[in-house]
């Protein structure tokens, strides 16, 4: 994208060659393959991915190429240009080697393209089309395998269609780092192929058949569902994850039925996550809130919008500080735009937040210097990882950072309470206890390296110390590694970070969609939009007013809420029933709320539990724009209309807004983003219009460094007294409503494990047990349970949510760090635990956490 | 296969009339202990060499024109001075000797493992590494055997590892066994094999394992033989070695004979002065053919190399000459036949030797030698089809474009096609298939016409059959 436009200048200075008679550059080290592209000369080729490392298997792309020394056929995918090379791409000997290939490939090629839902799109066809005989010469019998077999949940193998070209093999290996297919037996009986009862579960499994140059690989939700030449297509971004992968959506029939990654330079590369492929089952479920409800008697029965948005005027008439609106990250940018304009400038509260109580001072994530991810990944960078596994929260940032430290040179320093999908790949591992992150940060800062610090070894302080104060350029990827642990710990570990390193930059992993956009536009209290901190002197124009208070996070609006202090809770497509770790505390609030009113898609936890809930449109459905982690603005688009009367997040709010006799001053989209532009600073140059058709789309760079007062860092939590130290989080398949609703991925979600150190596998008397009982309070759960040499002594890691299995009850918002009680499960070992016994006690391999 | 049938062993070592390098010790029963060894002065040329210096042993080496014995015959001394500066850089030992007919360097694993170890310890210490993988091929259970048991007790002896012969140069060497896989043979296969990778051959650039080989360091691969004339070379120095052989191939050759001959077996003989015709039917050597058949064609070089007949008798087993008549000598493995042999039916099982041993790489090689089986196999089931002889040249020449090496026909007024052949592959196994086909066609295509001509009619494909689901993997 971006690269292809500097090549063309590069090219000028570049490696002179000699195409077909005429003279051409490429650029220092290119392919041949590339170069010969980038010059209008198309070479055919199977194997060759310009995203994955050349293997030269498919032979596809041969070429005579003439270095001084005769011509002799290449493979152009592995021969970088050198000077004056003489390449024949159209002779006799070149033209043969291309047909006898194409030849050899179909000889035990099904040709069963009429019924292959790759038939249409499918490289092998077309070149079929143009090189090779016309008619095979093949009459033999042709391989048989049986068609097809399923690799993991979502993806179907047939080998007889494989053309064993090697990339999905090399993604697995080399990109996913999910080496779980291989090749087995040889000549041409070579076939790709799980291990046995390890089947093909990566998180990543469908790009290998947006890859797969033939239909060999098909995507279980796919399968027979349309054909290319009846789908329409457009790009955009995926909303699952604040990533904000760059997507093609296809639809047949006003229906989503393809998502494909699209190669965006500056974020994705072309990958995406299973989570980011799928999810758009989601959007055909039975269970979408098509219509307006309103809360009659104990039910919620369908209305018309305007009764709807009336009931939400009246309920709006309370006092500003009474009224709370919690959510927006799965809104447009633009949504956003008017949902602050609606909260904080016409009714005037700043009772608004879009984190749910699992995230991070907003602060940290508006005004540190930002780092792209191009930024972060740049060769020869330190990346410190202060946070979550980014494979479970952000998994396509975690491919970018996982090429950089094993191809560019990058160095990771791993600031993680237990081991992640890159551990392996770190240099150093700061692995502080629950609520000791800060003081371990603290100790480098302080030059205190000498002792070890909440169970992190002093020489690795020492190499951290080394890497932090070094020369190279440092960035920050920063985010909430433990839910059960409050904020404050991360914040103190950054303050330590920004006095050690003023000059590093920083990568917010904060996990839900749209949430930068969301906090860029004010949904977040005390700031206006565009990181302007809300106070009595400044405004915002075309604003009718501010909020002339400080108002609460989302923890406090549910503890206010919970003592009777709030009337009306907006929630934003937010489920705080579902997701705030404190689930006590947001039963409480919305048992105490007068009016709950619901703007959502479904009928979740919470929504169910509305006064009024108005349907909005979906992902796919609405046309916007997306603010990802790195600050890039991306457009969102909509392909398909939304189902009955659901209808844009900013219309609802104008729609909301004309009720309550204010007109929020814009009819349409582009009268909203107009607005936009004047209203908010750094959306000053945006160019709207061209969002759709920018290749990577504008990074939004306000340059903000500001200076953060981080205060005294909190004292190390108290040692339980008894029990185990809680380390929770997520994983990429939870309970989460849209995945819920999306049939190919509900069943993904692996079931609750509790993992803890060796030596309180000992003290808990577990070396025969499989079972552990968990408890808090009145909660407690049976689990299984895994040894893992990663997690610090007395601490239990465990998912915050999966089905069936909700780790919130036993967490408690307002202190430190949350603890447990654990003892051994009554009448549990291995030999009767019902399951089979999967996780055992004995010592399992940890490089990777045993996760996939 | 009944259970009474007798299967011979290959045959083995023949202890001729002439000069001995590497195989000095294989009269005794005892040559590949230890005590053996050291007895007929064993260790001692590395004890010399930890003497000396390194640039004299790796000079040493390039003045006695040592070439390369694993098929290639590419002077050593010139490759071990490929490698740039860099460390670590390993030597790695291809004992992976699977070539159709070869069976020499099993022999010299098996009967004289100290002398290759000695070898393997001078190279590294001449190349300035110490690391060395010794790499055996999976099916030689007695070599492993006898190949780990010397380096135990080379170990325990000081010879090996840390402070070898009281010096404070250590070296070690890794004993490895493959998994039984021809490709493995190949130099860039067997690197990717010892990182535990699957056997498949990188592609060369950019991978030269002198540059980028093993874990992507400098890395020289050297043939087991080559590594075993050492111990010999460095003992008796160059001019001694130069007494043998002839100029541009000095030294020994040890020379595996199988087929149709009175004494098959190896031979250890002088290189480039020896004819074919003298190891064939010399008394010295394998005695004529047996029941004084005429002898129809031989394979000078393994299974991969293209088919001599009567006309390349007299050329004397020199590399350059063995080349230029249209063959190669490879890894010294000579499989005679005699007039009693089908062409067709040697064709086929060649070619589906290298079908079967494809490691599916590379398209042309995956799908083409298979396709050639098939088709051979299909002639001689009684259903060729007179244009499958063409159909078996354009697969060749697809797999290996333009003309294929092969010896003169005179008779046909053909003259000879150089070696080597081109490729559309990343190695050579591929355009191996094709050296039997164009070699059995071109001189025999009569035979193959008459088992064409006896076909009753172009095959039906069996509809039961194609509609068949065979379950392949386990």
């Amino acid at each position: 994208m971006t690269a292809t436009e500097n090549q063309g200048t590069e090219a000028v200075t570049g490696v002179p060659f000699n195409l077909n008679g005429r003279a051409v550059h490429a650029t220092d080290g290119e392919l041949l393959i590339e170069a010969c592209e980038r010059n209008g000369v198309h070479i055919p080729r199977f194997c060759y991915h310009n995203r994955m490392k050349p293997v030269g298997m498919c032979r596809m792309c041969l070429v005579e190429v003439d270095t001084g020394r005769g011509p002799a056929l290449q493979p152009s995918c592995m021969l970088p240009v050198t000077p004056d090379m003489q390449v024949e791409t159209e002779s006799e000997v070149t033209k043969q080697a291309q047909d006898g290939v194409l030849e050899f490939l179909l000889t035990n090629h099904p040709l069963d393209c009429p019924v292959c839902d790759k038939g249409g799109e499918c490289p092998l066809q077309d070149n079929a089309y143009a090189f090779g005989p016309g008619e095979s010469r093949f009459i033999e019998e042709k391989r048989h395998y049986e068609k097809p077999i399923p690799i993991s949940d979502l993806v179907h193998l047939d080998r007889e269609r494989c053309i064993l070209c090697d990339r999905c093999t090399r993604f697995a290996s080399e990109v996913a780092g999910d080496p779980l297919i291989h090749f087995i037996d040889r000549g041409s009986q070579t076939q790709v192929n799980t291990f046995p009862d390890h089947p093909f579960s990566s998180y990543f499994s469908g790009n290998t058949v947006q890859i797969c140059p033939v239909g060999a690989l098909t995507a279980a939700p796919y399968r027979f569902k349309a054909r290319p030449w009846d789908l329409e297509a457009i790009e955009s971004t995926s909303t699952v994850d604040a990533t904000g992968a760059r997507v093609v959506l296809q639809s047949s029939q006003d229906e989503l039925v393809r998502i494909l990654g699209l190669d965006s330079d500056a974020v994705n590369w072309s990958w995406l996550s299973d989570k980011d492929r799928f999810i758009h089952e989601a959007n055909r479920s039975e269970n979408r809130v098509t219509e307006p409800l309103a809360r009659v008697d104990d039910g919620l029965q369908a209305t018309r919008w305007g009764d709807a948005t009336a009931k939400v005027a009246t309920a709006l008439q309370a006092d500003a500080s009474r009224i709370a609106v919690i959510g927006g990250a799965r809104l447009s940018l633009e949504s956003q735009y008017a949902w602050a304009k609606l909260a904080k400038g016409v009714i005037g509260t700043d009772n608004v937040d879009t984190q749910l109580a699992d995230g991070l001072p907003a602060a940290l994530a508006l005004g540190l210097p930002r780092a792209t991810i191009d930024e972060v990944c740049a060769p020869g960078g330190v990346i410190v990882l202060l946070g979550p596994d980014p494979k479970e929260e952000l998994p396509s940032l975690s491919l970018r950072i996982r090429h950089a430290v094993i191809e560019d040179g990058a160095t990771l320093i791993e600031i993680t309470p237990r081991a992640t999908s890159l551990s392996d790949l770190a240099s150093v591992r700061l692995r502080a206890t629950p609520g000791i992150v800060g003081q371990v940060l603290v100790a480098i800062a302080n030059d205190q390296l000498s002792a070890d610090v909440g169970g992190v070894a002093a020489s690795d302080l020492q190499a951290a110390a080394t890497l932090l104060r070094g020369e190279r350029p440092l960035s920050v990827v920063f985010g909430r590694a433990n839910l059960a642990e409050s904020a404050r710990y991360t914040a103190d570990a950054i303050g330590a970070i920004r006095s050690i390193a003023p000059d590093a930059s920083y990568l917010p992993a904060l996990r839900r969609g749209n949430v930068n956009g969301a906090l860029e536009m004010g949904l977040t209290p005390g700031f206006l939009p565009g990181g302007v901190r809300n106070s009595a002197e400044v405004g915002v124009e075309h604003w009718p007013t501010t909020p002339e208070f400080q108002g609460a996070d989302t923890e406090g609006i549910l503890r206010a809420a919970a003592d009777g202090n709030i009337d009306t809770l907006i929630l934003l497509g937010a489920d705080p029933l579902g997701d705030v770790p404190d689930a006590v505390l947001s039963a409480s609030a919305i048992e105490n709320v007068s009016t709950v009113i619901a703007v959502d898609s479904f009928l979740t936890d919470s929504s169910s539990k509305a006064d009024v809930v108005l349907p909005a449109a979906m992902f796919g459905e609405a046309d916007g724009a997306f603010l990802n982690v790195e600050g890039r603005l991306s457009p969102l688009s909509a392909k398909v209309t939304s189902p009955g009367l659901a209808r844009p997040d900013w219309m609802i709010a104008a729609e909301v807004s004309l009720a309550m006799g204010d007109d929020l001053g814009f009819g349409t989209l582009d009268e909203l983003r107009q607005e936009m532009s004047a209203a908010v600073a750094s959306l000053a140059d945006v160019d709207w219009p061209g969002l759709s058709s920018a290749d990577d789309g504008p990074v939004l760079r306000p340059h903000r460094n500001w200076d953060l007062e981080f205060g005294k860092p909190a004292d190390a939590p108290p040692e339980p007294k008894s029990g185990l130290r809680l380390l929770v989080d997520r994983k990429l398949w939870d309970a989460g409503t849209m995945t819920a609703e999306s049939p190919s991925l509900v069943g993904l979600a692996e079931p609750a494990v509790l993992r803890l150190s060796p030596s309180d596998a000992v003290g808990l008397n577990l070396v025969d047990a499989s079972h552990v009982t968990v408890e808090q309070g009145d909660e407690s759960y049976d689990l299984p349970f895994v040894v893992d040499e990663s997690v610090a002594p007395r601490t239990a890691w465990l998912p915050i949510r999966l089905p069936g299995f909700d780790a919130r009850k036993l967490l408690s918002s307002g202190g430190s760090v949350n603890s447990i009680q654990a003892r051994i499960a009554d009448g549990l070992t291995d030999d009767d635990a019902g399951d089979g016994g999967e996780p055992t006690a004995e010592s399992e391999d940890t490089s990777d956490g045993g996760r996939q | 296969m009944a259970t009474n049938d007798y299967i011979p062993h290959a045959p083995g070592f023949v202890d001729n009339e002439g000069p001995k390098i590497v195989s000095s010790r294989f009269g005794h029963a005892d040559s590949f202990t230890l005590e053996r060894y050291e007895q007929t002065g064993g260790y001692q040329a590395v004890r010399s060499v930890l003497a000396g210096s390194t640039s004299d042993a790796a000079q040493l080496v390039k003045d006695a024109v040592l070439l390369g014995r694993g098929g290639a015959g590419f002077p050593a001394g010139v490759k071990w001075g490929f490698m740039p500066p860099v460390w670590p850089r390993y030597l790695v030992v291809n004992g992976d000797e699977s070539e159709p007919g070869t069976y020499k360097d099993r022999l010299l694993m098996e009967r004289d493992p100290h002398q290759l170890i000695e070898g393997c310890l001078i190279a590294c210490y001449a190349l300035g590494l110490n690391t060395c993988f010794l790499y055996v091929r999976g099916e030689m259970a007695e070599a492993q055997e006898r190949i780990g048991t010397a380096l135990n007790d080379a170990y325990d002896a000081g010879y090996v590892g840390r402070d070898m012969f009281g010096t404070d140069v250590a070296i070690d060497i890794v004993l490895h066994w493959g998994a039984g896989a021809y490709i493995v043979g190949e130099e860039t296969a067997l690197i990717e094999s010892l990182e535990g990778n699957r056997g498949m051959p990188r592609l060369k650039p950019p991978f030269f394992p002198a540059a980028k080989g093993l874990y992507m360091k400098p890395t020289i691969v050297n043939n087991v033989e080559t590594l075993a004339n050492l111990p010999w070379l460095f003992t008796n120095g160059v001019d001694a070695y130069k007494e043998y052989g002839s100029e541009r191939s000095p030294g020994t050759r040890m020379l595996a004979v199988s087929g149709h001959v009175n004494r098959p077996g190896v031979y250890e003989v002088e290189q480039g002065v020896v004819t074919f015709r003298e190891l064939f039917y010399g008394d010295n050597y394998c005695q004529g053919i047996r029941d004084g058949n005429d002898l129809k064609m031989f394979i000078p070089g393994g299974g991969s190399a293209p088919w001599f007949f009567e006309e390349q008798l007299d050329l004397p087993m020199e590399a350059a000459d063995v080349g230029s008549a249209g063959s190669m000598l490879g890894s010294g493995a000579l499989v005679v036949m005699d007039e009693t042999t089908d062409a067709v039916k040697a064709c086929l099982r060649i070619v589906r030797f290298f079908a079967r041993e494809s490691c599916g790489k590379c398209t042309p090689c995956r799908e083409g030698t298979t396709w050639e089986e098939q088709i051979l196999q299909r002639i001689l089931d009684g259903n060729g089809r007179p244009e499958d002889l063409d159909l078996l040249a354009d697969i060749g020449s697809q797999i290996s474009p333009g003309e294929y090496p092969a010896a003169a026909h005179p008779e046909a007024g053909l003259t000879a096609v150089p070696f080597p052949p081109k490729q559309t592959t990343i190695c050579p196994l591929g355009p191996s298939s094709v050296a039997p086909i164009t070699s059995a066609i071109r001189r025999f295509r009569h035979e193959f016409e008459a088992a064409i001509a006896a076909s009753p009619a172009a095959p039906e494909s069996d509809p039961e059959q194609r509609d068949a689901v065979v379950e392949v993997s386990a």
